[in-house]
């Protein structure tokens, strides 16, 4: 019999020599409860996501767009399922997660408590928001986790589509009226704090990073993910002639990389704990599509019942 | 006890010819809804000639932890025609 300190090593040079874990290894409970909570808070973040821009399917401007826009939501509740599924190899059940998402008790990814008042609102979060998560889901396909990397590698695949519709409605709205640039223009600067809070607090105000980084639960620090989306996206909004709003934003030709200004870390505190501005109506939304949906849910299962399929 | 249900584990053909390979699992009350819902979860983009479900209790699998299951007592190489020296030709 291995001692735990024989089955930690082993686990450590598993993860060393870059194998992936798989469900039914030994792991430590650290390295569990860690990729619960992480993997969790990621499906909650893929089915609240689906709400901000959810609510432009009505108004999309034109057909083409509308079929678009509801495809991309259709991704992320999907998105959400194949992360929900990849926390259950590690012990904890869909609808325990659920659960903790309706009633307050889950958090989520702090972009989506922000609102969503014009139709560019929809086109910057495909561009910046699903930029920002690609870099870290790809990041995050590098993990040491087999489920999660697995989830990850399709996610990316998905994503690129949904960076990719949002980036032309931006451009349809950079090449349109003085107004319709107005409003591509008022969407970058208000979402440009929140997408740079995504990726996390500086590694040295974040509790879970070093371990994480050690485990391979992430291969990347925040300051490098969000860095590593400041180089990409900067020159891609002043190519359009749109403005960074952030006047110390410019190119340091020592470090080859951008320099920007923080985000205020005690906004993003706040508002990933529940006091941001949408969180209450976002729950609510959450909430209620789960009780209108639940007979839904119980003809499904009557249906299975009634062809005699055990429960 | 509605948001649970079993877990099917789904497999995927591309196009005929091809093997089916695993993609991923669902939750579903039955196998004729678990089909629905991967075809919604896996198929709704690429080709897809044939998906199978099977209910994942159903599955035998080894334990990763049992390494000795795999284990070879003697050298294998001669099943490899890498390791036959005599020329091509």
């Amino acid at each position: 019999m291995l001692t735990e300190e024989q089955k930690l090593a082993a686990f450590e040079e598993r993860i060393a020599r870059g194998e992936k874990v798989e469900p039914g290894d030994w792991m430590p409970d650290e390295y569990r409860q860690n990729l619960i909570r992480m993997i969790g808070q990621h499906a909650h973040s893929e089915i609240v996501g689906q709400l901000p821009e959810g609510k432009w399917i009505p108004f999309a401007p034109g057909f083409r767009r509308k079929l678009t826009l509801i495809a991309k939501v259709q991704d992320e509740a999907g998105h959400g399922q194949l992360l929900y599924r990849a926390a259950e190899t590690l012990g904890k059940s869909r609808e325990e997660m659920m659960d903790e998402l309706l009633s307050g008790k889950a958090k989520y990814s702090n972009v989506f408590n922000y609102p969503t008042p014009s139709w560019a609102d929809v086109g910057v979060i495909g561009w910046l928001v699903d930029t920002a998560a690609v870099i870290n889901q790809s990041m995050l396909a590098q993990g040491s986790y087999g489920p999660y990397a697995r989830a990850m590698k399709r996610i990316c695949y998905e994503e690129s589509f949904h960076i990719k519709q949002g980036y032309d409605a931006i451009v349809a709205l950079a090449h349109g009226t003085p107004e319709q640039r107005a409003m591509a223009q008022d969407a970058i600067s208000r979402w440009w704090y929140p997408t740079l809070m995504m990726s996390g607090p500086p590694d040295s105000r974040s509790v879970h990073s070093e371990k994480a980084l050690r485990w391979r639960i992430k291969t990347k620090s925040n300051e490098e993910v969000r860095q590593e989306f400041v180089d990409l996206i900067v020159p891609q909004i002043r190519a359009l002639g749109f403005d960074v709003p952030d006047k110390h934003c410019s190119f340091d030709e020592k470090t080859g990389h951008y320099r920007y200004t923080q985000p205020d870390w005690d906004e993003l505190r706040r508002v990933v704990n529940g006091d941001g501005p949408c969180n209450k109506e976002r729950l609510e939304i959450r909430r209620r599509a789960h009780d209108e949906g639940r007979w839904v849910r119980e003809a499904l299962a009557a249906g299975g019942a009634a062809r005699g399929v055990r429960a | 006890m509605d948001t649970q249900w079993e877990t099917y584990e789904v497999f995927h053909q591309a196009k005929r010819g091809e093997p089916h390979e695993h993609v991923g699992s669902v939750h579903a009350p039955d196998p004729a809804m678990a089909l629905q819902l991967a075809r919604d979860q896996f198929a709704r983009r690429l080709k897809c000639a044939s998906l199978w479900v099977v209910r994942t209790s159903d599955v035998t699998m080894t334990d990763y932890q049992d390494e000795n299951f795999f284990a070879q007592s003697t050298d294998k190489s001669y099943r490899d025609p890498k390791a036959f020296g005599a020329p091509d030709r």
